[in-house]
């Protein structure tokens, strides 16, 4: 049996939908109020700087605002709406540095780009003269060389060790995987060291760009292999039996019909671990060395390469010296923004299939 | 007559079956051997890392002996040497807690964000640009951090020392700000700031569903139903996350080498110059190092390596344990 309440003993229901007038132009007014309130503040106090004006309106804007809330809906609104505006604020805040690194590089290094920069060394630079003599091409050259060879060594095995990861149930699998995250671990700078270590000190094979490539290559590894297990696990299972039931062998079936089908998620792989190893710094240090003059034997002597270009350079108390090493760094950036737009190009494209 | 021809062929010998050879063709044991030699390569790469660091820095270590995990001082060329990475280890684990409490806060937000309050067409942008901040190479974050980041903060660090200078990591002795503690843990702290980003984000946006769409359905608000819900089944996550991030911050080397003036106290003030770092040291001696200097270097490489390899081990045996998921819908 239902007993009809009284209408007036239900309480009124939490309206769900707010106008536009409350959703934009009530919060809007809070914070031009409180802006205001706090230049007077600032105009009065000792209190000064831009930065701190901003500071304090967000700051007062997030209690005003949570107060405005409270008035009308209660604390549990108020709550969700300070923790809104503070959430919404973080997610603000991870585009920013962005914008701000690479607004400011390509401010610093924008005219020392010039066709000189791609065409001449620092062979015959002296202290006095202007950034616009000299380049990195010879850095160029050394970074093509040794990202080329690094990307050469790392991504076969990088593909292998993911194939083995997602074919084998056996116990290496096991050990691999929690090998692949501890060396994805690894600082870069131990990188270099283990190279120079063995290859440079042990060996006596010396400076070179291949001993650069090598520590490169233990850096890009652990990125290829575990994107291009995901990747593979994505292939559908049935593409797989099919071809086993049709009777290839297990071989056949991964050459043919695995990695094909994975390709675009492959070559995510590798640009995506190639841009992670084209802007390292300090393994090269004790690997290439550096140089100024143009090596174009990745086996042999000295190289230099962007990153390096930029970091001695940079380290340099000359001016016109910094001025190049900007002019490096806006190469370098642009260079690794190109290769990880690629890597998503390519990973899009796949994604839609043929 | 259709019963004769079926018994015509009832009658006929069966064809010989084929014969099948079950198990692996030798192209599979090929095969199968060569990815198995891929992933031992993954092994055998981290024990020559070790072994190799181990054979270089014994020199060091012998003159050191246990006196290089409590020595102050970087003097390896001195007679007689005196070097150790007390100092060393104490600013590199200064900077890295700088980094995580700029970057942990921003990331755990970024990622409630993105998975419970941006619609998909803007939250997609912002993963990718978050992809994108962790491909900015180090030196370029360093080189921000030198030119643009360090005048910037002159004013702020000024402010914390006048104002909450009593906290002792916001007193400075003299006023002269700069190539600080605060500065490179900072910069470190945008470094790691995507990767934690991406793993907390991926952990919290395991969370249950259904268990969520309950706590909304009983009339908790958003904020509610990430509290109650969200945060509990992502604590051990973000945990996890945060020491992903602190074991890159720890092997972070250009940009602390760029930012930090080097000395081998150990102080509490991080606003004043100075401070230390074992990546950072690595990286500005070892152009001009001597053999004894390499060595010495070689070993604190070495102390670098296993810590780095024992919170990364940690902190990744902590993520994966919590993505397998406990609380089910």
């Amino acid at each position: 049996m239902a007993a009809t309440l009284p209408a007036a003993a239900l309480p009124q229901p939490r309206k769900l939908r707010r106008s536009f007038r409350e959703a934009v132009e009530r919060p809007l007014l809070t914070a031009t109020a409180v802006g205001v309130a706090m230049a007077l503040i600032f105009a009065v106090t000792p209190l000064s700087g831009l930065p701190g004006w901003a500071l304090c309106t967000y700051v007062g804007f997030v209690v005003a605002d949570a107060f405005d809330c409270y008035r009308t809906d209660g604390p549990v609104v108020a709550k969700d709406r300070i923790a809104t505006i503070l959430v919404s604020t973080a997610g603000v805040c991870t585009v920013v540095p962005l914008i701000l690194i690479v607004a400011y590089v390509v401010s610093k290094g924008l005219h020392g780009v010039t066709k000189a920069f791609f065409t001449e060394t620092l062979e015959k630079v002296g202290p006095n003269d202007p950034a616009t003599v000299g380049g990195g091409k010879h850095a160029i050259i050394g970074t093509i060389e040794q990202v080329g060879l690094a990307a050469l060594l790392a991504t076969p095995l990088g593909l292998m060790t993911a194939v083995h990861l997602t074919q084998s149930r056996g116990r290496l699998a096991q050990v691999t995987r929690v090998l692949v995250d501890a060396m994805s671990g690894i600082p870069s700078i131990v990188a270099g060291l283990f190279i120079y270590t063995m290859w440079v000190v042990r060996f006596h094979e010396g400076f070179s760009g291949l001993a650069a490539a090598m520590a490169l290559s233990v850096l890009m590894l652990p990125t290829v292999a575990r994107t291009a297990e995901e990747v593979i696990k994505l292939v559908p299972n049935g593409l797989r039996e099919s071809s086993l039931a049709l009777g290839a062998p297990e071989w056949k079936t991964t050459l043919r019909i695995i990695l094909p089908a994975a390709r675009s998620g492959l070559v995510t792989a590798t640009v995506l671990g190639v841009s992670r190893i084209a802007g390292e710094t300090a393994p090269l240090l004790m690997t290439a060395f550096g140089s100024d003059s143009v090596n174009t034997n990745p086996w042999h002597g000295a190289q230099s390469a962007l990153p390096l270009f930029a970091f001695q350079r940079v380290r340099n108390a000359i001016p016109s010296q910094i001025a190049r090493g900007w002019a490096g760094a806006l190469v370098l950036i642009m260079l690794v923004l190109a290769l990880f737009t690629l890597a998503r190009a390519v990973a899009a494209r796949g994604r839609k299939g043929p | 007559m259709p019963e004769v021809d079926l018994l015509l062929e009832a009658a006929r010998p069966l064809p010989e079956p084929r014969q099948i050879t079950p198990g692996l063709t030798t192209g599979d044991r090929v095969f199968r051997f060569l990815a198995a030699a891929a992933a031992a390569g993954v092994l055998v790469i981290l024990g020559l890392v070790a072994l190799f660091l181990v054979l270089e820095a014994q020199p060091a270590l012998k003159v050191a002996g246990f006196k290089f995990f409590t020595t102050f001082e970087w003097n390896p060329d001195g007679t007689p040497a005196h070097f150790g990475i007390a100092a060393l280890i104490y600013g590199t684990a200064m900077i890295a807690v700088i980094a995580l409490v700029v970057a942990l806060p921003i990331a755990i937000g970024s990622a409630l964000f993105v998975n419970e309050y941006a619609p998909a067409r803007l939250g997609r942008p912002l993963v990718a640009l978050l992809d994108l901040l962790a491909a900015v190479p180090s030196l370029i974050y360093g080189m921000w951090g030198l030119y643009y980041l360090q005048p910037h903060l002159q004013g702020t660090s000024r402010w914390l020392t006048d104002h909450v200078g009593f906290i002792p990591f916001f007193h400075t002795s003299r006023p002269v700000f700069g190539s600080s503690m605060f500065i490179a843990g900072i910069v470190v702290g945008l470094m790691v700031l995507p990767i934690v980003a991406s793993v907390t984000r991926e952990v919290l946006s395991q969370a249950p569903r259904g268990v969520c769409e309950a706590a909304l359905a009983l009339g908790s608000s958003r904020w509610g139903m990430i509290r109650s819900v969200i945060l509990p089944f992502g604590r051990s996550g973000i945990v996890g996350a945060a020491m992903l991030g602190l074991g890159r911050a720890l092997g972070e080397t250009i940009a602390i080498a760029l930012i930090l003036a080097f000395n081998f106290k150990i102080t509490t003030q991080i606003l004043a110059p100075g401070g230390g770092s074992v990546a950072g040291l690595i990286a500005n001696n070892f152009g001009e190092a001597g053999d004894a200097q390499r060595h010495a270097l070689v070993a604190a490489g070495l102390a670098l390596f296993v810590i780095t390899l024992i919170v990364n081990t940690l902190a990744r045996i902590i993520v994966n344990r919590t993505s397998k998921g406990k609380m089910e819908d």
